[in-house]
């Protein structure tokens, strides 16, 4: 479904991806872990093609977006779904008027139909009646979980999500996991999911893998993960601060 | 001296990539402008905007400018006789010259502004980013709603500006100096060009059109943070407002 051959990318001098390598499969959940700044939203934004690879080829749905362009571009991104790390919320529409924007944009659905789906998905990450609200009048961790409900509102096929549970309190942090494992039985979604967070990882990876140093160094599933012998992922999975990790 | 020259080159070399960025962005802004749906209430809203946010100014400023020129007309045609022509002289130049400009100035402060700090804004958050992994153009959706509501809104802010500075040059050449209230406006109409008028209406048109692909261009440009969207924002308005005046020069060259 998703098909990554060494992808590289860099921002003048600063080399983030050195040779990306990664399949996701249909109806996987894949989860990639590595340090702050390793490159986990870029490569996100390959993905989607928001970002094109200095070399490199991405397939998705067997086609390499690398060579397609913007037009072609918005045919495959109809599939996506997109929860960004900061939310990324329109600031100038309402909270309905986000999590329905696709709908509204790119259906002809009549507008109490959108207003239904809009407050069925709100109601999934735990903010029913927050319609009305604007984005500046939720806090950090609403606005997320708005974030997450308007990459879910149109039923796409692939959701990326950047870092879904990071600012939530434990017991939501939960219930988005928990979310983001129904979403992929009931309608076996692809799902790609960044994340520090190690207990929802495990909980709902099939597969993860682990950027560092512009690589893919490791990829499997949790078990293979939590079993490594690869001293770089054990330390990070153990978040200890001693070992082959050099902190700066 | 040759670090200056390098330097000065630098530049050039810059200012002149960057002009045919804006060159192509207009371009995609006509390009997505031509494609169906037109979003009308976005269309609608902006020119509600631009004429809320700029009609008190615009006015405050043509009326003050009318009463200078009606004064000063009035006194230098009073020495020669032909105070009667005060009228003639403050409509021709608003007309011609002044509305068209010091609206177009006007708009490139408030509109020019607030356009470059909006899609600045959505930049640096990854709104921008956000629309189009929804399928949808940031041009489309931003910038041809702003584009064509500028370019309907400038000339009619102008007509308002041309007939409010008239309305001051009137208060000041009869009301305060007593010209006849007939003559002044005889003479006023006399020297109205139909011609004229026009011409100071498609200067405003691409003024209008100039200022709000510079913005857009500055907002879509943003980087880094707050400071880089402020940053965009005050180089939007210097850069619309010389485009303004520069543009006006040859303008006038090729209309008169
Ligand atoms: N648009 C950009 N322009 C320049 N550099 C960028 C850009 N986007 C990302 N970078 C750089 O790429 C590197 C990786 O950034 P990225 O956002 O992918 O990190 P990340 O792995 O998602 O980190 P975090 O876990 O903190 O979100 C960083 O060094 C960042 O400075
Ligand atoms: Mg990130």
């Amino acid at each position: 479904m998703i098909n990554i051959i060494d992808v590289w990318k860099g921002f003048g001098s600063n080399k983030v991806l050195k040779g990306v390598t990664l399949k996701i499969e249909k109806g996987q959940t894949m989860v990639i872990i590595g340090r702050s700044g390793c490159g986990k939203s870029v490569l996100l934004k390959h993905i989607i093609g928001l970002m094109k690879p200095e070399r490199g080829k991405i397939e998705v749905f067997d086609n390499d977006i690398t060579r397609m362009n913007e037009e072609g571009m918005q045919t495959i991104r109809k599939r996506f779904g997109m929860l960004f790390q900061g939310a990324a919320l329109f600031d100038s529409l309402n909270v309905a008027e986000n999590v329905g924007f696709f709908l509204f944009e790119h259906t002809s659905m009549k507008k109490n139909e959108i207003m239904r789906i809009v407050s069925e998905k709100l109601k999934l990450v735990g903010l029913s009646g927050i319609e009305h609200l604007m984005p500046s009048d939720l806090s950090g961790g609403m606005k997320k979980r708005v974030g997450l409900a308007r990459a879910i509102a149109a039923s796409p096929e692939i959701i990326l999500y950047d870092e879904p549970t990071t600012g939530l309190d434990p017991i939501l942090a939960a219930n988005i996991n928990k979310l983001i494992k129904e979403l992929q039985a009931k309608l076996s979604l692809t799902s790609i999911v960044v994340t520090h967070d190690m207990t929802s990882a495990y909980a709902i990876a099939d597969r993860m893998a682990m950027i560092y140093d512009g690589k893919i160094i490791e990829v499997g599933t949790p078990e293979k993960i939590r079993n490594t012998n690869n001293p770089i992922v054990q330390q990070f999975i153990t978040g200890s601060a001693e070992g082959p990790i050099i902190s700066d | 001296m040759g670090y200056l020259v390098e330097r000065i080159g630098k530049k050039i070399i810059v200012g002149l990539d960057e002009l045919g960025r804006m060159a192509s962005l207009l371009q995609q802004i006509i390009v997505q402008g031509a494609k169906k749906p037109f979003n009308a209430k976005h269309f609608v809203q902006q020119m509600v905007k631009i004429g809320v946010d700029t009609l008190p100014i615009v006015s405050l400023m043509s009326i003050f400018v009318g009463m200078v020129l009606g004064y000063l007309a009035y006194l230098q045609f009073k020495i020669v006789g032909l105070e009667m022509y005060t009228g003639s002289l403050v409509a021709a130049s608003l007309t011609m010259e002044l509305g068209p400009v010091l609206t177009a100035i006007i708009v490139s402060g408030r509109i020019g502004s607030s356009t470059a700090a909006e899609i600045g804004t959505m930049k640096v958050t990854e709104q921008i980013d956000a629309l189009r992994t929804m399928a949808t153009d940031p041009i489309k959706y931003l910038a041809v709603p702003r584009f064509y509501a500028a370019l309907i809104m400038l000339p009619i802010l102008t007509v308002f500006a041309d007939i409010i500075g008239m309305f001051g040059g009137y208060m000041i050449g009869v009301w305060k100096f007593g010209i006849r209230h007939q003559i002044y406006i005889q003479k006023s109409i006399d020297f109205l060009d139909p011609i004229d008028i026009i011409n100071g209406l498609v200067k405003t048109i691409i003024f209008g059109g100039l200022m709000i692909t510079i913005s857009c261009y500055k907002g879509f440009t943003a980087s880094g943070g707050a400071e880089g969207v402020g940053q965009a924002t005050t180089s939007a308005v210097v850069l619309s407002i010389m485009t303004v005046l520069v543009s006006d020069y040859l303008l006038t060259m090729i209309l008169y």
